[in-house]
């Protein structure tokens, strides 16, 4: 039980069934220390969004226990858990002003007048809408009332902050932004947060570490720049960021790197060996789109040719969609050095390291 | 256009006026300090306008007299015989006072004459007096009806009381339903919707007849209770053809007009904000009363104003369940309108009900605010 002392929230073994059949969370284990950012991505019915429920006390895991500061809280109700939540959709109260909203959580917990009104003032000069106590919520903007949502969840000085998708109504400029801001707050308060989002970009942006659930499951629970680089199955390479797929079978193992054949006879590819066990597995391989280099050869890499299907020039870089060994998808970003020629339909030679390619499952 | 009507007929004087415009004329210089009896001229224009005026005119104006005081119809109806056989054989009399008063000693008589002022303009204010349990003494002030035939007030203030119970009965019992329907999952609460839409689709009559048949003495009711041994066979409960009966029938007939107003509040308010409530540190019963109830108010708003105009002016429910004292002002109002034919008496009570409303509205957008009201 010496892990639980060093994790601040701590899930163990979690399963939850909402029907008693189909298991919405599969034997999740996460462990979360204390003043970290961490966000639960994935897409939707991945289950982040019920695993947060169950920390916040709305769902009962089925089976398992979640642990607060090294104490179980399945048996806490959720009124008595200090954990602080913003909604999806804020869920801030129409019938109140700002300040109500804000002193809501402080006059349930019979805090004075006086020292109430100056923690809500404290927390809305945070969210930097000092001036707005006075106004309803429905005469806000949708970035402030986020803020309002925001300040809210943090007023009572909760032990740990979840939120559910906060800025998914908001537009993408307001998204950044409020990306930056949130992380901003984090960074100066030093609270644990616990974040949902199905925005890979939202995730890597403001965590310190990433859980990527699929089907129940945390795939892979990394910080953002290994996710990115290190991905350890095909679901996460794909989910985060751009990603090429060529598939294949194991021909020869060895050490960390291993040899692919492709199917449909288009050649060998070296590669590392990551999330393949032996001799004739089935792999996809992953290759990053930047990762790959034109007109250059290098008897170490791996050297290929692929026709150029499509073009799309991004100001810094061209974005080229190539047919590579049969695979019509495959996307390479050139940078933007004013020497590319080439038209579609030419042939490129392309070539990759065997570092930056991973041998994954199918 | 028919509430301007209705209005207009609840003061109108002006069909007596159009029957005895002379007499009235001439009654108006009589100074009723200096002289007992209204002068000769008086009663000159009163011979000459029965004599010559229309039948059917003059017998309405008759009721119409009757109603400031019991008496005129009979008092007119003999002297205008009088009238009619001096006028055939052309033997007009010298002095109509003395003329009228041999037809009948009761032009003699003043309080005939002082209630006669009542009539001579052509609005009266006597339906409303008459409404109110109020009317005229020989001296023209507004007294109390005789303690006998005081029966509008009582009425008044039990529709009130009654509409009140059922609004408030309708809100205690539609408040959970609504909540069940807004929040049960789809299928159940729609299979619930029925339960609560049935009641529309039977008639009104059959309705409150079966609540006759659930109520009465021998019904289902009181049959199950002295099943059970909750009463003795002998103390069978009184549940219908009272203000009990009133109150039950009303509440159930009127309980969907509360419940759909309701459920449509209910159901756009998110469940995020119960559970934010509840993040927040509030306990389950305060996170219901501070943050769900007072948005349900708009519905609660507008399904009790609808119930309580709806039974403020109920008619049907308690003349079958209501008996003798379970009946409400629409009694009256229909009673005066088919029967009395007393339509001046009847704009009257379909006024005051209009003006109450009026009130109850104006006090709920002080205290509630109007904006406040949402059907959905």
């Amino acid at each position: 039980m010496n892990d639980i002392s060093q994790s601040f929230v701590k899930f163990e073994k979690i399963d939850k069934s909402y029907d008693g059949e189909v298991l919405v969370v599969k034997n999740l284990n996460l462990d979360i220390s204390k003043g970290e950012f961490v966000t639960m991505l994935g897409p939707s019915g991945s289950g982040k969004t019920t695993t947060l429920m169950m920390l916040a006390g709305f769902e009962t895991p089925t089976n398992g226990e979640i642990f607060l500061d090294t104490k179980p809280i399945s048996k806490i109700p959720p009124y008595e858990r200090e954990i602080g939540m913003v909604f999806q959709n804020y869920a801030l109260f129409p019938h109140m002003t700002v300040e109500e909203n804000l002193s809501f959580p402080l006059e349930v917990r019979k805090i004075s007048k006086p020292e109430t009104k100056e923690k809500v003032k404290k927390a809305l000069d945070m969210v930097e809408l000092g001036n707005f106590g006075t106004r309803f919520p429905a005469q806000l903007s949708g970035g402030q009332q986020q803020r309002v949502a925001l300040a809210r969840a943090l007023v009572f000085e909760p032990r740990l902050v979840l939120m559910d998708e906060p800025l998914g109504a908001l537009d993408k400029n307001l998204r950044e932004q409020m990306q930056y801001e949130i992380k901003h707050i984090h960074d100066r308060i030093g609270i644990t947060v616990v974040y949902v989002t199905h925005d890979q970009s939202e995730a890597l942006t403001m965590s310190n570490r990433i859980a990527v659930f699929n089907d129940g499951v945390v795939q892979q629970l990394s910080t953002p720049d290994i996710l990115y680089e290190k991905p350890e199955n095909s679901f996460v390479a794909k989910f985060i960021g751009e990603n090429n797929t060529l598939n294949g079978v194991v021909t020869d193992v060895n050490g960390d790197t291993c040899t692919v054949e492709l199917d449909n006879g288009f050649g060998k590819v070296k590669a590392l060996k990551v999330n393949v066990n032996d001799k004739g597995d089935k792999t996809q391989l992953s290759i990053r789109p930047e990762r790959v280099t034109i007109d250059s050869k290098d008897p170490e890499s791996n050297n290929f040719e692929g026709k150029i299907q499509e073009l799309i020039y991004l100001g810094d870089h061209i974005r080229a969609r190539l047919n590579v060994c049969g695979n019509d998808e495959f996307i390479v970003k050139v940078p933007n050095e004013g020497s590319f020629s080439h038209k579609e339909g030419d042939l490129l030679n392309l070539s990759w390291n065997p570092d930056d390619v991973r041998a994954l499952d199918i | 256009m028919p509430i301007g009507d209705m209005l207009f007929r609840s003061v109108d004087d002006s069909q007596i006026n159009s029957v005895f415009p002379n007499t009235f004329n001439e009654y108006k210089k009589w100074d009723k300090e200096k002289d007992e009896l209204p002068p000769e001229e008086v009663y000159k224009a009163l011979f000459e306008e029965l004599a010559y005026g229309e039948k059917i005119q003059i017998g309405r104006a008759l009721t119409r007299m009757n109603y400031s005081k019991s008496g005129w119809k009979s008092l007119i109806k003999t002297t205008s015989r009088e009238i009619k056989k001096a006028v055939k054989k052309d033997e007009l009399p010298n002095n109509y006072k003395d003329f009228l008063i041999t037809a009948n000693e009761k032009w003699a008589d003043p309080t005939f004459w002082y209630a006669m002022g009542q009539m001579v303009n052509d609005t009266t204010p006597i339906y409303y007096w008459n409404a109110l349990d109020r009317t005229y003494d020989q001296d023209q002030n507004v007294i109390m009806q005789d303690e006998n035939r005081r029966i509008y007030i009582k009425t008044w203030i039990k529709t009130l009381k009654i509409s009140v119970y059922v609004t408030i009965f309708c809100l205690i019992l539609g408040f959970p339903v609504a909540h069940l329907l807004a929040n049960l999952p789809l299928r159940y609460s729609n299979l619930l919707m029925i339960f609560v839409l049935l009641p529309f689709w039977t008639s009104l009559l059959v309705r409150t007849t079966a609540w006759i048949v659930m109520l009465q003495q021998n019904g289902v009711i009181n049959g199950i209770l002295v099943w059970l041994g909750i009463l003795n066979d002998d103390g069978r409960l009184q549940l219908v053809y009272n203000e009990t009966g009133t109150l039950i029938a009303m509440t159930q007939i009127l309980l969907p007009f509360m419940i759909l107003p309701l459920y449509s509040v209910m159901r756009v308010i998110p469940k995020s904000h119960m559970r934010a409530a509840q993040n927040l540190g509030a306990k389950p019963a305060a996170a219901f009363w501070r943050v769900y109830l007072p948005q349900t108010i708009p519905g609660m708003s507008a399904g009790g104003l609808l119930v309580f105009v709806l039974a403020i002016g109920y008619f049907i429910t308690p003349e079958l369940v209501g008996g003798k004292d379970g009946k409400l002002i629409g009694h009256w109002i229909a009673y005066h309108l088919k029967t009395t034919l007393n339509w001046g008496l009847c704009a009257a009570l379909g006024a005051i009900l209009l003006g109450v409303m009026l009130i109850f509205y104006w006090l709920y957008n002080k205290i509630v605010g109007i904006d406040n009201i949402k059907l959905g």
